[in-house]
Formats: C-alpha cells, structure tokens, sequence
C-alpha cells in the first residue's frame, strides 16, 4: 500500500475510507501521485490488516464508504478484491478508483465485490492516450463495455489539461461515446492541478507540465456542458 | 405577559430557571426556511458599527479609553450607537467601544495597557490605589520564590493573577425570569437563614459575600432605571426579555474584565417568550430577529482593556461571550428552537464574527435539519464550535453552559476557579535536565540527577519525567490557590455571583498545554533512537532522532495511548492536593492562541521539534504528523479520556471546501456526518473551519479587504486580521486537510 486517507469526500458517494496501493503501470505526465508508481516502494501490509483498520472508521463510513486507489488498485488484483469483500460482508458500500489498464479477467474478480468503478478514461484517441499514459486505452473501454454487460454503475472521470485533452471537440466526441453506456451513472470533469508537482521531484522525474495551467473555471464548466449536453450526469 | 401566568410550580421554592425552560419551551424540528433577512435599522445599525470598528482599527486595535473612571455598574452615563435605530440598548461606557477601567485585578495592568496606548490614568483616580491593594497586589504579597520562578520560566503561564480570572457565567436569565426585586429577596433570606451559625472564616466570606451580592442586584436596577426601564420585575415579552437579560450581563461586564465573559445558554429560554408573543400577535418574526440582531450587535462590541503582552497570549481581543445553543433535554426531546436558528442566522445577518461565541452542543440525537443548518453555516462562516451534548448532559444535566471555549458548568449553579495551564513539554525537558530550565540554565524544579545517556531511554525518562510532574502539580494547586484567594478577596464578582445560587460547586480547573509534544516525544524515546545534544553546561538543547516512531493524531494505539496515560497521570497528581475553598480539581486540554507563547519560551524536544516552534494548540496533533487524514486525527483526539479531562479538551479543524466535498450539498451532508462519528467516538469539542488557505494569506496582506474573516482557533473564533503576524502563520502552516 501507499496511503491511506481517512476522510475522502470527492471519490465516490459520501465519507470514505481511501486506502491508495502502490503501484500503476501508466505514467501520466499530469500524475499528482507519482511516487506511487513503483510497485517495490509501498509499505507491505495485508488485507486483514487493512480491514482491521478500516473497521475502526466504521462510524465515520458507514452511510459512505471504502474506496481503493493508487496507484491502481488492478495491479493487486488479488489483495484488492479480498479487502472488498470483506467490506462487503459486513454491507459497507465499496469503489474501485482505476485507470483501466489490467487484463479483464483478473478484473472481473476485483468487479465482483465492487459497488462502483470509478473509471478515468484519460483519452479516446488511442495516440492522444498513450502520449499522456504510454499505453492505450484499449483495456479501460474493454472493462467499460464489461460493466455495460453487467450492469456494474460506472462514474467515468476525465481530466482535462490545456494543451492535451482540453479540445472542446474531441470532448464532444468522448462524450458522444460515453452516452451510448447505460451503466454510466456520472462523468466528472476534472480540472488539472498542480498540487502533485513537488512530488516529482521527489522521484527524480521530470515534470513536463510545469508551464501548462490549470484550465479556468469557464473552460472546466463549458466542458461539463458537454458532457451534459449528451445527456451525461455531471 | 410575564411567568406568573405561567404555570411555574416551583416560583415560591427555589429558582430553577431549567424547570421553567422544560415545562414551556417548543422544540423545533424544521429548518430555517422561517428566518428572515435584516431589517433597515439593522442594516443601517450595523453599518454604524462596522464603521466604529474600522476606526478601532485603525487607532491600533483600541478605540478610546475612558482614563478617569473606574468602571462599575452605576459608573457611566447612559450611551447609545443611535438611540433612535437601537432596539436594545446599553453600552460598557458612556459611548460605543469606548474601553473602560477596570481596576480591581490588577492596578499595574490598567497603568502598562494605557501606556501601550499612550495614555495616562488620571491622578485623583490613580491615588485610589495608593490606599486601595488588588487582586494582584494581594497575590504578589504570598507567591512563593519558587513559584516567581515557575511563573516566570514559563513552566506553569498565563495565570490569572494580574487580571480578571473570569469564566463565571452569571445566570442572566434570572433577571428577566424572576425580576430583580425577587433576586434580592432570595439573598436576603438566605442570608438570614445562616443566622446561628458559627462565625467562622467560611461563614464569613460567605455572608460579606451575600451582602456584595445584594448591593451589586440595587446597582443593576440603577442601571436599567438610567436607560428608563424599570427591572425590578419579570419581563412581560420578547423585547423586554432581551433587555432585561442584556443590562443584566451588561452589569457582569462593566463589573469585571474577566478572561472569558461568558453568557451562558439563552437562546432556548429566550425562545419561550417569541414563541408567545408570534402566537398571541405580538411581534413578527421578523421584529422578533430585530431584537436577536440588535442584540448580538452589542455582544460584539464588548471590550476590554488589556495589553499587548496579553495579546500575545490570547490573540484577537478575544472576550468570550460564549452562547451555548441546542442539546437534548433529560426526557430525550431536542432542546433546539427556533431561537437556536434565529442566533446562528445572525452570522448571515450581519456577516461572520468571532463574537459572541456561539457552540453548539452537538447529539447525534438533535433534529436533522438543524444540525444541517449549523453544517451550512460552518461551512459559510468558519465561525461556530460544537461540543459532545451527550457526554456533557450525563456530567451536567440539560441547564449547563460553556464557559469561555470547553468548560461547561451548571447555569447559576456551578463556577470555576480559572488556571490557566501548565507546559508539560517543558517538564519533560526539566526530567531529563535535572529540573534546570532548558533556556536560562536556572534550577526552577528540585534538583535531580541530570540524564546523561547517549541515548535516552524510556523507563529512565519516564521516571523522571513522574517526578517532576509530581512536583509541578503540588506546585500549580498552590499557586492557584494563592491566586483564588485573593481574587475572592479584593476583585470578587458581585453581580455574576449574585445570579448563581448561594450554596454552588466550584471546580479548580487545571489545564495542560503540550500533549501532543510530549506525546511524541515519548514515542521517539521508546520506538526510536533520541540522542540529547548537551551544551557545555550540561543541558539538551537539542535531539537528534533517528529512525521511525508512532506519532499522535494517527489513531496508532502506540502514540495514543501514551496520550491517555499522560492525561490520566497529570489529573491523578493534581487531584492528591488540596484546592481552596474544596473546589473540585479538574482539568482542560486548550490551549488557545497561547500555543506559539508556549513553543517560544520551551527548548527543542526530543519529538524533533525545535526551539522556539509552536505547540499544537490544545488536544490537536502536530501539524504534519497527522499522515492519514483528518478522521485519523480526530479518532486519536476523541481517545482522551474525558473523565481526566472534564473542564475540555479541544481540537481545531480546518479543511479546504473543495477536500469536504464536491458541491454544496455533499459538503453539508459530509460534514455532519463527521461531527456525529466524531462526537459518537466521544471527542468532546471541534472547531470547524472551512477556508481557502489562499484568502487566508491575502487577508495578510491586505486586511482592508476581510474585515470580518473569521476563523476558529483552539477553543474561541478571532477576527483573522487581528491575529498577530507570528499566529497567522501559526494559523496557515498548521494542517490543512486538503487531499484530492
């Protein structure tokens, strides 16, 4: 694992545990937490250990609830899903804060005992997406169409960064796709921050988006605009 | 329309003012939809007086002085801020912020605040004290050599031995309840009933007491009587309830500068009186929120003179008017109103303020829509403290009040004898020094052999540091003594005394300051390596620390329980000695702004912090040690045992609004619901603000545009840009929560 916070209120619905896991195999350059990158670095723990923990929040999550993140939580598949479903057990709501990018059989384990996928679909241009990530898109909009089959809810998220993704039609065409998904409950638009960008140093990486800014609140809320305009929940 | 057409059962036996409160008030279980907006005067009233404020400022934070008379409750002329617009009226002095001499606690203190303001007691005035001691002189007459030295090392601080030591709430309802003449009659028969007892000391006290509190009940009336009003009865509505109730603290406050004035809990007695009056068609709601704004307008113009010094300690020109609203009553039923709304609306009505303090005593139990509304009014104000209904009521009943930020007390029932604090991670220090002051070199504890270990360890601190905690808690209860002693003796309080019963508890109550040092200074010790860094005398003036350890505020049962274990430990030590006049030895974890005094006057500790660097205020953890999020840190808090703790143990919370939730209405939602998981888990008090550290520092930088930013800080809410330079930036370098 990387972190744990214990009061998250903007990933998923209501007061939430948020235990972030080391490790993500993409490498985005708008990354806030890149020193959860490397797998090796994290602290080892184990699933007992961490529900045992999250048991003492209980009061505070109940009518919330758990969320893990990353790093991302589909590189362990296997400490993932044993932590969600001892959430379940005992009825606290459960979500997975991905980018996707995780072979879909080992998924579909983890989606067992996940209430919502927070999915972040970083691009559609698979160029664009492997530009920002190194790798495609491919395997997130795989598990997307999954959870359209199962009818698993899905908040989609979407970063917008000037000079990247910030492109009004290429927003219009991620949008268009997007609500062709019943499954679909809400797509957030997220606005690049710098808050990460001491933490690259830290990794010894450089960050190329030191001079891009952050999108201002008219282009963030046009953006929402046409996510809604297609009917999406923003 | 006044109580004896209530059914007031109990009128010719005692008073009870929470019998009358039960028997006819009406909860309310809706929202605030009902509020109303200012009226013209109000608008216009408070216009006028954020001018006079401004002006205060600018004359360097006092407007004006009276040099020649020594405040009492006759003292002043009658003064207005507009007589035609004032709905409630009566001021301190004969005019609007005009600060007021208050003598009896210290004369020395009156002479260094008029000099910090440049201005000089008048002669006739001053020559007084050439034949009249005070409260100061009186203690400076029995201190001990050792405790100057304590004091002045800063081991035990901010004691009230220069100054009022407040934190006695009158209770003001009596007056409009019953009427003054009853009040006087009470006193006298009990006054009459000590008859044939024997003349000892406590008989005595007691009885020129009484008598004080007698004449003290004749003045208020004189003073009502100055504005036209006569209060020698009960007040018949709603406009006369808030006036009677007003000259009645109004009296309190031209009487005494105590460190913390507080008003104890109005709002649900006050209610009972609208109620009616919006029944029978006396008054409009909207008239009845006229008198709610008109009178918490004057509870934010109350003012003291105090120096800078005292600034230093308690920043912002804090008084502590402190209302406590809302809780659950004995039978179960919410204690909420619609006058627990109407007084937190003034925070919409006339902008956020540091005065008057208003808490709310949080149950999970209180009605849903007004826990909301308290929620939305935290979030849009940051000027509002809550504190654990449910673990308080089981202590104090369902009629007690909060004194100054934490303490609560039964209303006219119960005072305390106010102590300050002791700095424990200056003791800590002393353990491992041999009882030598870190900063001077001065032997201020007994002398013990000194720890000379490379590397400290912990059953050899630990019974060092037992040692010294020993000696400092004989040390503190005698100093309060002596400091309580006198204070009954020349600066004694009247008219607040006056509207308690005559037989009351009184608590000696304690404080700590530096539990979350100390705590982690423990933790280093035990699970880490801690080398002291000596200098040629001897002493660590620094640590070195290396490796890992536990840290406090991240409900690690490691650190946490060493937390317990020193509150429990200092309160047991405490409790071995005897308090003057038998009060009730408790304690508080609060610090206020003293905290950076503090961290000033204490050398490095062996948790890394370094010479000179603040304290955490009150309960809270060290500022960035605190790794898991503020539910982490606000579990460690609420495992303080509130049974060693019971006169408070405070935490301050502030959050970014975007880290509490994405819109409006989640925010709300969420924040409720970690003041019920937090007060569930017992914590006892929370301070809630929700600011962007961005406003924060551009209030530095340009004051003129905040006036009224308001923030709370350990216990009590200031005006930000009246902080000093050094605490704003305690303020925003302290933990924000702010993950995404």
């Amino acid at each position: 694992m990387h972190s744990v916070e214990t009061f998250g209120a903007v990933d998923g619905p209501g007061v939430r545990y948020v235990l972030f896991l080391q490790g993500c195999p993409l490498r985005c350059l708008y990354c806030h937490n890149p020193d959860s990158w490397k797998l090796t670095d994290g602290k080892k723990t184990d699933s007992k250990r961490v529900f045992d923990d999250i048991m003492t929040y209980y009061s505070f999550i109940k009518y919330g609830g758990v969320t893990l993140s990353g790093g991302d939580p589909l590189l362990q598949p296997e400490f993932s899903s044993d932590i969600l479903r001892r959430c379940k057990v005992i009825g606290l709501h459960t979500a997975v804060d991905t980018a996707g990018f995780a072979e879909l059989e080992k998924t579909i384990k983890v989606l067992e005992y996940t209430d919502l996928l927070l999915l972040d679909i970083k691009a559609l241009e698979d160029e664009l997406c492997r530009k920002i990530t190194g790798q495609s898109g491919e395997r997130a909009r795989a598990i997307l169409d999954y959870c359209e089959s199962v009818s698993k809810p899905v908040w989609v998220r979407h970063v917008i960064v000037p000079g990247l993704t910030l492109d009004y039609e290429m927003l219009a065409k991620l949008a268009e796709y997007l609500s062709g998904f019943k499954c679909i409950e809400k797509a957030e638009v997220i606005p690049f921050h710098k808050m990460g960008e001491y933490k690259w140093e830290g990794i010894g990486s450089e960050y190329t988006l030191k001079d891009t800014p952050a999108p201002t609140e008219e282009e963030t809320e046009k953006a929402r605009q046409i996510f809604a305009s297609k009917g999406l929940k923003i | 329309m006044s109580y004896y057409n209530d059914e007031m059962g109990l009128y010719n036996a005692d008073i009870s003012v929470r019998d009358y409160i039960i028997k006819n008030y009406t909860p309310y279980h809706g929202g605030a939809e009902f509020l109303e907006p200012p009226t013209e005067a109000t608008t216009k009233l408070w216009e006028k007086v954020s001018a006079l404020m401004k002006e205060e400022r600018a004359r360097g934070g006092v407007y004006d002085v009276d040099t020649v008379t020594i405040s009492g409750i006759t003292a002043y002329q009658p003064g207005y801020i507009d007589k035609d617009l004032e709905k409630i009226v009566g001021l301190q002095t004969d005019e609007p912020l005009k600060r007021a001499m208050m003598p009896f606690g210290g004369i020395r203190l009156v002479h260094s605040s008029l000099k910090a303001y440049g201005k000089t007691m008048d002669k006739t005035s001053a020559d007084v004290f050439k034949y009249r001691k005070t409260h100061n002189d009186g203690v400076f007459d029995v201190y001990t050599d050792e405790m100057k030295k304590a004091r002045h090392a800063g081991i035990i601080t901010g004691l009230p031995d220069a100054y009022g030591r407040g934190r006695i709430i009158g209770d003001y309802r009596r007056v409009p309840l019953y009427g003054v003449d009853f009040l006087i009659n009470q006193k006298i028969r009990a006054k009459q009933q000590m008859e044939g007892q024997t003349c000892d000391e406590d008989y005595i006290r007691l009885s020129e007491e009484l008598s004080e509190q007698i004449k003290a009940l004749g003045e208020l009336k004189e003073l009502a009587q100055s504005y036209g009003y006569d209060i020698s009865l009960g007040a018949k509505d709603t406009k006369e309830a808030f006036q009677w109730l007003y000259f009645a603290y109004l009296a309190a406050i031209k009487e005494q500068n105590g460190a913390a004035m507080s008003i104890g809990r109005v709002s649900t007695f006050l209610d009972i009186y609208a109620h009616r009056d919006l029944e029978n068609g006396r008054y409009t709601e909207e008239e009845i929120q006229e008198f709610v704004d008109h009178f918490i307008m004057k509870l934010r113009m109350v003012r003291f003179l105090r120096t800078p010094a005292y600034d230093e300690l308690f920043s912002g020109d804090p008084t502590w008017v402190t209302e406590s609203i809302g809780g659950m009553a004995l039978d179960g039923e919410p204690l909420v109103t619609k006058m627990s709304f109407r007084f937190l609306h003034t925070l919409e009505n006339l902008g956020p303020a540091p005065e008057p303090n208003l808490t709310v005593l949080w149950s999970e139990k209180l009605p849903e829509k007004f826990k909301k509304y308290c929620a939305d009014i935290s979030i849009r104000t940051s000027s509002v403290q809550y504190e654990n209904d449910d673990i308080m009521r089981d202590k104090f009943g369902d009629d007690y009040g909060i004194a100054c930020c934490v303490s609560a007390m039964r209303i006219g029932k119960q005072m305390q004898f106010f102590g300050a604090r002791a700095n424990l991670a200056k003791a800590l220090l002393y353990a491992i020094n041999g009882g030598r002051d870190e900063k001077s070199g001065e032997q201020i504890a007994p002398e013990i052999e000194p720890i000379k270990d490379e590397i400290l360890d912990y059953d050899k601190v630990m019974k060092k540091f037992d040692f010294i905690m020993d000696w400092l808690a004989g040390l503190y209860i005698n100093t309060l003594n002596v400091i309580h002693y006198m204070h009954d003796k020349y600066c004694y309080e009247r008219l607040e005394m006056a509207l308690h019963d005559t037989e009351i508890v009184r608590t000696m109550a304690c404080g700590m300051a530096g539990l979350s040092v100390v705590t982690d200074s423990l933790c280093a010790i035990r699970y880490a390596k801690v080398k002291p860094i000596r200098n040629e005398q001897g002493i660590a003036v620094d640590f070195e620390v290396a490796g890992e350890f536990p840290k406090y505020g991240n409900n690690d049962p490691k650190a946490d329980e060493i937390a317990q274990m020193l509150v429990k430990a200092f309160m047991q030590k405490l409790k071995k000695h005897k308090t003057y006049r038998n009060s009730i030895t408790t304690m508080s974890i609060l610090t206020i702004t003293s905290n950076v005094v503090y961290g000033k006057k204490t050398g490095s500790t062996p948790d890394g912090r370094k010479a000179g660097e603040p304290f955490a205020p009150g309960a809270n953890p060290m500022h960035g040690r605190d790794e898991k999020g503020c539910v982490a840190s606000m579990k460690s808090v609420a495992k303080i045992p509130y049974n060693y703790s019971e006169d408070g143990i405070s935490y301050t919370f502030s959050i970014i609004p975007q880290a509490l939730g994405k819109d409006e209405k989640s925010r709300i939602d969420n924040l409720v619901m970690l003041m019920d998981g937090y007060f569930g888990d017992c914590g006892h008090h929370i301070n809630v603000n929700v600011l962007q550290r961005e406003v924060l520092l551009d209030a530095m930088e340009h004051p003129e545009k905040y006036p009224q930013l308001t923030i709370r800080v350990s216990g009590y809410a200031v005006n930000f840009i009246r902080l000093t330079r050094e605490q704003q930036m305690d303020v925003i370098n302290r933990t924000f929560h702010e993950k995404f």
